[in-house]
């Protein structure tokens, strides 16, 4: 098993390379560069050469992407253009604030659903797997900016329970920053159990079906054993799976979730350095959620590994 | 979801629009696109006849009032009509994603079903760099095209064309692997078909359902994320009426004027 998470372990690097690949090229290939794209309208011919002579953006492209790499692997992620401030120290803090509501919203909504699912699969066609069908149906239909807008109208501007949006720094502490995660945290969650109690509540059913579950009802064992013991187990693996792939959608929209509520993370930090043309802290933005992409697909597939009695034996070769 | 490939590689075809619609009625994202896809279709036909108001006409003397008999949604901070805007508010959206996902499914098929054939360091290298392409956030990635290039209808169609179109690509692959061991294949490339028509008239039959099922779905879900595009102001550029710049602009005055913000979510 050991010799199989360094083999993924290793493909996640190469992929991740590829990603710097990527993302180099593609901020290579857009109309204009860093120099063009900070001076806007105040361009002139001396101010682009100096500019560029300052950022380093004469020498040749491959070049400039090695000493790129060069500098992320050494932890430096280059000098943002608007605010003149090394890229690092903006990402890493706005970086905590996005894991803050990401983890949160996680560690509520991936239980809960496995719990709603398991639910709804028990009691197939009857009135809870209905009601929780056309929740999951709502959630799933509506585009999250209008979820979050909703939600903003009930909690905050109907009952006044709930601030709107951010109003404070981006670097406060933690326990500040927790009245501001709520909302947020209840957009991401609807949306992630919309989606995953579906797949949760196919997998019970199809467990429901299988041979062995249905020799242990024969055994005449208790129903919660039967449930828990033989059926879940079974029914986890494609939910790990599932989970993976909602976080990963959850990383490639966190800037609107974020947009909606002004909320202080990465996603806002992507949208201003778009805004304001700051390429070199577009593309370190960008890296890092790939990087966190990856991550969270790397945990997946190893949890796959060790939950899979087949692949948890399997020996290396 | 997958369909299940005929073994039969010339008689595919008549029969593809039936199963794709048993594919898209059994999985219930299949139903849910399908309804969205539906429903704005017949919207955005039918509103050009049934707008009561031009929805990009101001009245002043009719600013955030009230749903009546006269604004059945009531009107926004610029007197527009909220209903007509509702109606029309989905036509940018639905062209684009269109065309978008005509040109996803076709360079992301035809490449698909050639790497499937093929195997080899190419296919190979190819999956890498898609795998790297699929871990860059979508969002960020639309975002950049939208923020630097420009938010002209045409650089959208490209840059959705293109990100889904990587998608389509593991798809349409997979579907030909499964089918491409069959003996009809086999046959083609005994009788020495040229690659071209082993593509062509062989494979893209046989995966042609799958690539339509996939695009529906995808279809369904490119409007979703077109429209968190508009709301983050780089879709469709104001006053043309469109759903997500709608809830954005109208947010605002949300505390006095819910109306303006609510209708456009409904759809």
């Amino acid at each position: 098993m050991l010799y199989m998470i360094v083999r993924r372990f290793l493909w996640s690097l190469i992929v991740f390379t590829l990603v710097s690949v990527v993302v180099f090229t593609l901020v290579e290939l857009l109309p204009g560069d860093a120099a063009t794209a900070y001076l806007g309208r105040n361009a002139t011919p001396e101010r682009l050469a100096l500019v560029r002579s300052e950022l380093g953006l004469d020498r040749p492209a491959p070049e400039r992407f090695v000493a790129w790499v060069g500098g992320i692997l050494h932890g430096d992620l280059g000098t943002s253009l608007s605010q003149r401030q090394p890229v690092g120290d903006l990402v890493w803090g706005r970086l905590r604030n996005s894991l803050l509501i990401g983890l949160i919203a996680a560690v509520i909504s991936i239980p809960l659903s496995l719990l709603l699912g398991v639910i709804a699969g028990l009691n197939r066609d009857r009135w809870p797997d209905s009601i929780l069908s056309i929740i999951s149906l709502i959630s799933m239909s509506l585009p999250e900016f209008v979820i979050g807008t909703l939600l903003i109208f009930v909690f905050s501007l109907q009952f006044g329970l709930l601030p709107a949006v951010t109003i404070i720094d981006d670097t406060a502490p933690l326990n500040e920053l927790l009245p501001y995660t709520i909302l947020p945290v209840i957009t991401l969650t609807l949306i992630i159990c919309g989606y995953l109690l579906r797949i949760m509540r196919t997998s019970i059913i199809d467990a429901l079906r299988s041979e062995h579950v249905q020799m242990a009802e024969l055994k005449g064992l208790p129903a919660l054993r039967v449930v828990l013991w033989h059926a879940l187990p079974g029914a986890l693996l494609p939910a790990v799976t599932a989970s993976a792939l909602v976080l990963a959608y959850m990383i490639g929209n966190l800037v609107v979730i974020e947009a909606v509520f002004n909320y202080p993370g990465l996603g806002t930090l992507a949208l201003n350095a778009i805004q304001d043309r700051d390429l070199p802290l577009v593309q370190a933005i960008v890296l890092v959620l790939a990087g966190c992409y990856l991550l969270i697909n790397l945990l997946a597939d190893i949890i796959t590994f060790m939950l899979n009695p087949r692949l948890r034996t399997l020996r290396a070769g | 979801m997958a369909a299940i490939p005929t073994t039969d590689g010339h008689h595919a075809a008549p029969n593809v629009l039936v199963t794709i619609w048993q594919n898209l009625r059994c999985s219930p994202s299949g139903s849910i696109g399908l309804l969205i896809v539906a429903a704005h279709l017949i919207l955005a036909v039918i509103s050009p006849w049934i707008v009561p108001h031009d929805p990009t006409a101001f009245d002043s003397q009719a600013i955030l009032q009230a749903p009546s008999a006269t604004y059945l949604f009531g009107t926004d901070h610029l007197g527009r009509d909220v209903f007509s805007r509702t109606l029309m508010g989905g036509q940018i959206a639905l062209m684009v994603t269109m065309i978008s996902i005509v040109i996803s499914v076709a360079w992301g098929g035809l490449l698909g079903i050639l790497l499937g054939l093929m195997g080899g360091w190419l296919d190979e290298a190819i999956m890498r760099l898609v795998d790297a392409i699929r871990a860059i956030p979508e969002m960020l990635f639309l975002l950049l095209i939208a923020g630097i290039v420009g938010t002209e209808n045409g650089i959208l169609i490209l840059a959705l064309g293109f990100l889904y179109g990587v998608e389509v690509i593991r798809i349409a692959r997979s579907a030909t692997l499964s089918v491409v061991a069959q003996d009809f294949v086999l046959a083609a490339r005994a009788r020495g078909e040229s690659r071209r028509t082993i593509v062509l008239r062989e494979l893209l039959p046989n995966v042609f359902d799958v690539l339509l099922v996939e695009g529906a779905l995808r279809w369904s879900y490119m409007l979703l994320v077109f429209s968190a595009l508009s709301f983050l102001g780089f879709g469709v550029t104001p006053p043309t009426p469109d759903w997500g710049v709608m809830i954005a602009q109208n947010r605002t005055t949300f505390g006095i004027a819910p109306w303006a913000t609510f209708f456009p979510s409904c759809d």
